[in-house]
């Protein structure tokens, strides 16, 4: 269909082409490195290597110790972990749970979950552009609550939460032993902001792999030192007893690649995105003067993004097109090669409509027609002029069925 | 000697006179067909006169059942053990048959049951109701739990004696009836990704109908998953239609956008389903189909009423069926179940956000009218474009024989 171009991926918040370097050692890895880490032989041994440099890459990268990694199957699995794995350990402290409206499924539901089993949960509401306040959060702590979780970046608009202020918070809720445990889900942070686990002040924090450039089938889970946490996943006893199973190496390396040339390219390349974010606002404008902008406007000052000063992502814009069912938009950019996501998805038989938008109290017609633009590391000027365009021309032309 | 076999009885394809021999041999193609994923490929089938028997060496007899009772044309299967046409052969026959069926209740229990005999060769020297006498007493006096019971009986054990050989068998499994898929002509199935099309061409299948089948899709305006379940429809249709179904996938976006620039907006449904005959018609006379069908029910929606199909009927010269037409939309959803469809069809993806609906489509459309929106597209060269574009693939069900 039509001439050949250049496809433009601006879903790099779904997930992110992995970066020739990571597919380089992935590969490497799985030639090269297929022992089983557990095993005494030679291969054993390379293999275990191999999985202890990447955790002192990602340890590095982060701030933390290397004990304090634990690797997982990503996102999903690390936020479980954190949750479920900590309130076995320290359930009997406290029944109450205290998160955010916005946060991932995997969040959500698992307290969604622990609801079932006798907890109860209080969820921050945002503001109208995706952000929870830390005033908030201080009037939901109980004397009986154990456990806060909060995203570093939401997914779906781009908003930075305040989790260094609430981590703060919390530091001063209740000095004498007996402080709420603090979860950070940091998928869509880590690689796009600074993020000092140590400095943070989060005991728990989520990583995922393939949000920066890495592979699918790896993330981890930042335990600090002294937390108490039980395993999900019971077996062999790698990863310190907290994850066993059989470390998936391959994957495992390829994520140390991309989390270290992350950090090395993190100053200039926010500088940067942040850049190319305010001109993908100006560009979507000019080509859809009636869009709208879900989420923060302005990018987080990124020398100190967790603070509650608000801001959003430097990789993340979400917008909506009354009118022009998201679903459909998606499809007409696909159709010129331009690949991004719905905020909601929308079909005639059952409405999927994005809980974050709902939460944020945007009207139905701005649920339904959002669509969310996620910039990586080769976005160009000239990708977003030309998704400017073509979304000005498909927005009309899909208009011209809606009209009716 | 003592085989095993699975006895294959039809209905109608019995009553077709000079057809016969040809209906019998589509009938076995298409058992054949249904079997040819097991492994070694289809097992030996014995075919004599109304009957055919199925070898069951080597295989478990669930997995031949599962896949003839997706054959058109089965009325009954019968799980046998076949012997030589002798009375002390028949009782050992007898015997397995009904040990077998007697596992099925509980152990001790008397169990009422009855010999049914029928005896094809005359020249068995007892007739049917001899043999059920002396073969009942025979299972009477081997089994003490066993109660005659003419009427009322839980076990039916059948004897039948024919050329070939005799039979016996205590469990039966119905099939579907119907006729073998190819024996009257060949149809094309509008097939969209909803509950009533894939029945409606089940319906025809039932028939003896060969189908293929066209989708339509308007990507980017729906979704490309929309295309995948059709395609998944149409790989669970293939079950009951030998294995196979070949789809074609005609875009339609190109027409959809001129009917939107160029007609008016209560007439939109009204001729882009005329669009759709006129494309399917042209699709049918390149495959050699001699029908359409759709899933269309009277009454279902505005677009459906006597005024609104004739309007679009007319787009086409070919016959179409439309087998639903007798159907309540709770029926179509239960048959759309037992055929394994309705699930797919569930899925959401369908006609995303019913972008093409109008608000108020026109349930009387007015045949001038119609033919004066029509005259403003340039139908002839969309047609033609959308023929050339096209996609067709050849679809295999068979994965799915559970």
């Amino acid at each position: 269909m039509g001439a050949q171009r250049p496809e433009i991926y601006l879903d790099h918040a779904a997930t992110s082409p992995p970066h020739p370097e990571v597919v380089h050692e992935v590969l490497r890895a799985m030639r090269e490195t297929y022992g089983n880490p557990s095993s005494l032989h030679r291969k054993g041994l390379e293999a275990e290597r191999a999985v202890g440099r990447a955790r002192e890459t990602l340890a590095a990268a982060i701030g933390a110790r290397r004990e304090e990694i634990v690797f997982t199957s990503g996102g999903t699995e690390s936020n479980n972990l954190a949750l479920r794995g900590a309130l076995r350990a320290l359930g009997h402290r406290g029944r109450h749970i205290i998160t955010t409206a916005v946060e991932h499924p995997s969040v959500l539901e698992v307290v969604r979950d622990l609801e079932g089993d006798g907890f109860r949960v209080t969820l921050l509401a945002p503001d109208r552009d995706g952000t929870v306040r830390v005033e908030d959060l201080g009037r939901a702590l109980a004397p009986d609550t154990v456990m806060v979780s909060m995203m570093a970046v939401n997914n779906e608009v781009g908003a930075v939460q305040p989790v260094a202020q609430a981590a703060a918070l919390l530091g001063r809720a209740r000095p004498t032993g007996g402080r709420p445990l603090f979860h950070v889900d940091a998928s869509q942070a880590l690689g796009r902001l600074p993020l000092d686990a140590a400095a943070l002040g989060a005991d728990l924090v989520t990583f995922s792999a393939h949000k920066l450039g890495g592979p699918k089938g790896a993330g981890g889970l930042f335990v600090r030192h002294g937390t108490g946490l039980r395993p999900l996943l019971l077996g062999g006893g790698q990863e310190g007893g907290l994850r066993s199973g059989t470390e998936n190496v391959p994957a495992i390396a390829g994520m140390a690649v991309a989390v270290d040339l992350a950090r090395r390219e993190l100053p200039e390349r926010t500088a940067v995105m942040s850049e190319l974010r305010r001109h993908l606002i100006e560009a979507v404008f000019g080509g859809v003067p009636e869009a709208r902008l879900n989420g923060p406007a302005a990018c987080a000052d990124t020398s100190d993004p967790f603070a509650g000063q608000g801001g959003a992502a430097p990789h993340i814009a979400c917008f909506s097109f009354p009118g022009a069912p998201g679903e459909v938009v998606v499809h007409c950019l696909e159709e010129e090669g331009i690949y991004v996501s719905t905020g909601a998805a929308c079909s005639s038989r059952k409405r999927r409509r994005s809980h974050v938008l709902e939460a944020m109290g945007l009207p139905d017609a701005d649920v339904d027609s959002a669509i969310r633009v996620s910039l990586g590391p080769e976005t160009s000027d000239a990708d977003i002029d030309r998704l400017a365009e073509v979304l000005g021309r498909v927005v009309r032309d899909i208009r011209r069925f809606a009209r009716r | 000697m003592t085989r095993r076999v699975l006895v294959v009885k039809f209905g109608e394809i019995g009553l077709k006179g000079a057809n016969r021999r040809f209906f019998e041999r589509v009938f076995l193609q298409r058992m054949k067909d249904a079997l040819s994923d097991l492994p070694g490929g289809p097992p030996w089938i014995e075919h004599t006169r109304g009957r055919f028997a199925v070898g069951l060496e080597g295989l478990r007899e669930e997995e031949v059942v599962t896949r003839l009772r997706r054959v058109f044309g089965v009325v009954e299967l019968a799980g046998a053990f076949k012997v030589e046409a002798d009375l002390d052969a028949l009782e050992q026959a007898a015997r397995l048959a009904l040990e077998e069926a007697l596992a099925a209740h509980p152990p001790g229990a008397t169990v009422r049951f009855r010999v049914e005999s029928r005896r094809a060769d005359k020249r068995f020297p007892l007739n049917s109701l001899e043999l059920d006498r002396v073969l009942g007493a025979r299972l009477l006096a081997a089994f003490p739990r066993l109660k005659v019971d003419l009427g009322r009986p839980e076990i039916r054990v059948e004897v039948e004696v024919r050329d070939e050989g005799g039979y016996a068998y205590a469990r039966t499994y119905p099939g579907p009836g119907g006729l073998p898929v190819g024996t009257s002509g060949k149809g094309l199935l509008l097939l969209s990704g909803g509950i009533d099309s894939p029945v409606a061409g089940w319906m025809s299948l039932k028939r003896g109908l060969e189908l293929e089948a066209v989708h339509f899709h308007s990507f980017p305006f729906t979704s490309e998953r929309a295309q995948e379940k059709a395609m998944d429809l149409a790989r669970t249709l293939a079950l009951w239609a030998g294995g196979q179904m070949v789809l074609h996938l005609a875009p339609f976006t190109a027409m959809q956008r001129a009917i939107r620039d160029l007609c008016p907006e209560e007439l939109g449904v009204t001729v882009m389903r005329r669009m759709m005959l006129r494309l399917s018609g042209l699709l049918a006379r390149r495959i050699g189909a001699q029908a359409l069908v759709t899933g269309e029910s009277l009454g279902q929606v505005a677009s459906q009423t006597l005024q609104s199909m004739t309007v679009i009927s007319q787009a086409t010269d070919l016959l179409v069926l439309r087998p639903l037409v007798g159907m309540d939309k709770t029926e179509i959803i239960e048959l759309a179940r037992k055929i394994g469809t309705f699930e797919i069809s569930s899925r959401p993806y369908e006609d995303c956000c019913s972008l093409f609906v109008p608000r108020h489509p026109a349930t009387r459309p007015r045949p001038e009218a119609v033919t004066r929106a029509e005259a403003r597209l340039p139908a002839d060269q969309l047609l033609e474009q959308t023929l050339a574009d096209v996609q067709t693939h050849r679809l295999d069900g068979r994965l799915r024989h559970r």
